[in-house]
């Protein structure tokens, strides 16, 4: 188990980047800690894989350093890392039986046949694949494959950090519940470093204690489920992060009070706003009450998807959404108003603070 | 279910069963009545039944020839399907190499079998050939005209050198669709060098290793054009294959009968031999 340092972490894939657009992944520097479960979440392209694959020694980053507990690896291989992955399609050797599979890391790193016994059924035990330890692996379905690939990472006592990516795609919805559980479960159990490429946010949300929203080869966040609900850093964490995204409504800002067409909402604080920058306003579509007083708006369309209603509007010409309770009554002429503490300032995309 | 019949699904398959008579069953059916006949010319034929049959496989010219070909078959299987494999492994995987490569390994199988006899036939030559003239230089006693050894060395070379391609084509085409994960598990599972390819290369190329294996075992056992061209089945019948004895049986001496006769035993050998090599290899398919 370690703590992981990316140190000015840098990666292009051409061979001479010229500028900044070349980097597949762009800066990162951070500090990621022992036992910890991150989700690296994003949409596809993001460089996150790129990421995890620098990480595990697959690629070599271009710049920067990487260093497990203090200690550079940057140039060390995959094995002398002594990292662990499991790919998006399950990867096993199909001529070997599940038994021989979950033993094939620890034979090949030659440790004594009776301690690899050992592990093994351990690991079949906690994986539930008792009645196939003898099988060939070939006949397995795709989670019972994926169990594998995991189970393999798990039976090596003393990885460093156990990297996913994507590893859930190719299993069923319903199997999906259980594995994560399982995996959640074997962490807490183990407390190994996890890091978990994903894009499927509710996956990130209920699998980390931390989630590194990527966007554009760049980390835009890092944080808990609760503060990239809460205080999104970058627009795009709003958008990407909660369903429907947060809504983004450009914005005169003039000291604490900031303007939307013709209307004009109050802030709780001063926004720092440097001059000629782009300015919006954001706010999630829970914290916008739709009753008979504040703005108006037109109603365009109300979605009912169960526990909650998405009210579509426009409001000062912009298409906003709005969480409405089931039992919620929509009015004749409705109005809204937006919670104070919950909005948002972004100025050329990134979240602004107070001003000093 | 209840099936649904429907005759005119016969009037569908009528063309190709019209070209298969034609290509196939006739021509085999002639050989079929050749050999259970005997006939003098002028289109008299007496009944032989299996009178030919038993002078074919009473003869030792068939039995030498036919050992030939399993001797020459096994050594041809044992030098192309490992060296397939092995220069397979190593062909770039992606990059310029890539085309480069495949044409190179495309070309030997772009040249028509008497082409092929005849370059070897010049090529080997020891008054102007350049492989002839170079061993012979060596100080190294060769002569595929008049020493069998000579000559079987020269029709093996010839065959690996024309056909090792097809084993790499089809072995190529097994490792490019492994992906990349497989490698990169493996690396951190940390399996050595022989580990992937005991666990993962082998087995992704198992199927299209029997179709090579099948395929060159075919085609060497039915050899007959180059030999033909090179040696003409000589010195003496030390090159005398099945395919070359037929010939000579039945267009030279036009013995009919026994060369209907031969043929159709050639034929059964070839198609045993097949299911035996396909069975015995799909059957460990499912096993292992």
């Amino acid at each position: 188990m370690a703590r992981i340092d990316l140190d000015h972490i840098r990666h292009a894939y051409g061979a001479k980047p010229k500028s900044e657009a070349d980097y597949a992944l762009k800066e990162v520097h951070h500090e990621w800690n022992d036992g910890g479960a991150y989700a690296l979440l994003g949409p596809s392209g993001c460089g996150k894989t790129t990421l995890l694959n620098i990480i595990s020694g697959l690629i070599n980053p271009s710049e920067g350093r990487i260093l497990f507990d203090g200690t550079d690896v940057t140039h060390l291989t995959t094995q002398q890392r002594n990292i662990a992955q499991v790919f998006q399609f399950p990867v096993i050797y199909d001529t070997m039986t599940v038994y021989d599979n979950l033993a094939f890391p620890l034979r090949n790193r030659r440790v004594p046949e009776a301690e690899v016994d050992r592990r093994v059924k351990e690991i079949i035990e906690m994986t539930g694949l008792g009645g196939w330890a003898k099988k060939t692996a070939r006949g397995l379905t795709a989670d019972q494959k994926q169990k594998i690939s995991l189970g393999r990472g798990l039976v090596r006592s003393d990885v460093s950090a156990i990297l996913f990516d994507e590893p859930l795609t190719v299993i069923d919805p319903e199997m999906k519940w259980v594995l994560r559980s399982q995996i959640k479960r074997l962490h807490k159990q183990f407390g190994f470093t996890m890091v978990y490429v994903t894009h499927d946010q509710t996956e990130a949300l209920t699998f980390a204690d931390k989630v590194v929203v990527m966007y554009d080869g760049q980390i835009v966040q890092i944080g808990t489920p609760a503060e990239l609900f809460e205080r999104p850093r970058h627009t795009f964490v709003g958008y990407f992060i909660g369903s429907p995204g947060m809504n983004v409504l450009p914005a005169e800002i003039d000291g604490a009070r900031a303007a939307i067409g013709d209307q004009s909402i109050g802030l709780n604080f001063q926004p720092k706003i440097e001059a000629g920058a782009k300015t919006e306003l954001g706010i999630r579509p829970e914290f916008i009450s739709l009753g008979r007083e504040g703005m108006p708006v037109a109603i365009t369309k109300v979605e009912d998807i169960g526990r909650h209603k998405i009210v579509r509007a426009r409001f000062a010409d912009r298409l906003i959404s709005i969480v409405v309770d089931e039992d919620g009554e929509i009015p004749a002429e409705p109005r809204v108003t937006f919670d104070p503490k919950a909005i948002n300032i972004y100025a050329d995309s990134w979240r602004v603070g107070e001003e000093a | 279910m209840e099936k649904t019949w429907n005759n005119k699904a016969w009037f569908m398959v009528l063309p190709v069963l019209v070209l298969v008579a034609f290509s196939a069953v006739i021509p085999l059916m002639t050989v079929v009545n050749y050999s259970v006949q005997d006939t003098f010319g002028n289109n008299e034929f007496f009944w032989a039944g299996t009178d030919w049959f038993l002078e074919v496989l009473e003869s030792d010219r068939f039995w030498d020839a036919l050992t030939r070909n399993l001797i020459f078959s096994a050594i041809i299987l044992a030098i192309e399907i490992p060296l397939g494999i092995v220069i397979a492994l190593n062909m770039p995987k992606k990059g310029i190499g890539v085309p480069i490569c495949l044409v190179l390994m495309a070309l030997p199988l772009l040249i028509p079998w008497n082409v092929v006899g005849t370059i070897w036939q010049v090529f080997g030559r020891v008054d102007i050939g350049l492989l002839g003239r170079a061993v012979a230089s060596l100080g190294i006693n060769y002569n595929y005209v008049q020493n069998p050894i000579d000559a079987w060395v020269t029709l093996i070379i010839m065959d690996v050198w024309h056909w090792t391609s097809l084993v790499v084509l089809l072995c190529y085409a097994g490792l490019v669709s492994i992906p990349d994960a497989y490698y990169q598990a493996a690396k951190i599972d940390g399996a050595s060098r022989w580990s992937v390819f005991r666990y993962i290369q082998l087995p992704k190329m198992k199927r299209v290793l029997l179709i090579a294996f099948l395929l060159r075992f075919m085609d060497s056992f039915m050899i007959y054009t180059e030999p033909f061209v090179v040696t003409g089945g000589g010195p003496g019948n030390s090159t005398t294959f099945l395919s070359i004895d037929l010939v000579k049986m039945a267009i030279g001496q036009f013995d009919l009968g026994p060369a209907a006769a031969l043929s159709i035993i050639y034929f059964l050998i070839i198609l045993l031999l097949s299911w035996i090599f396909y069975t015995v290899m799909t059957t460990s398919d499912a096993q292992g």
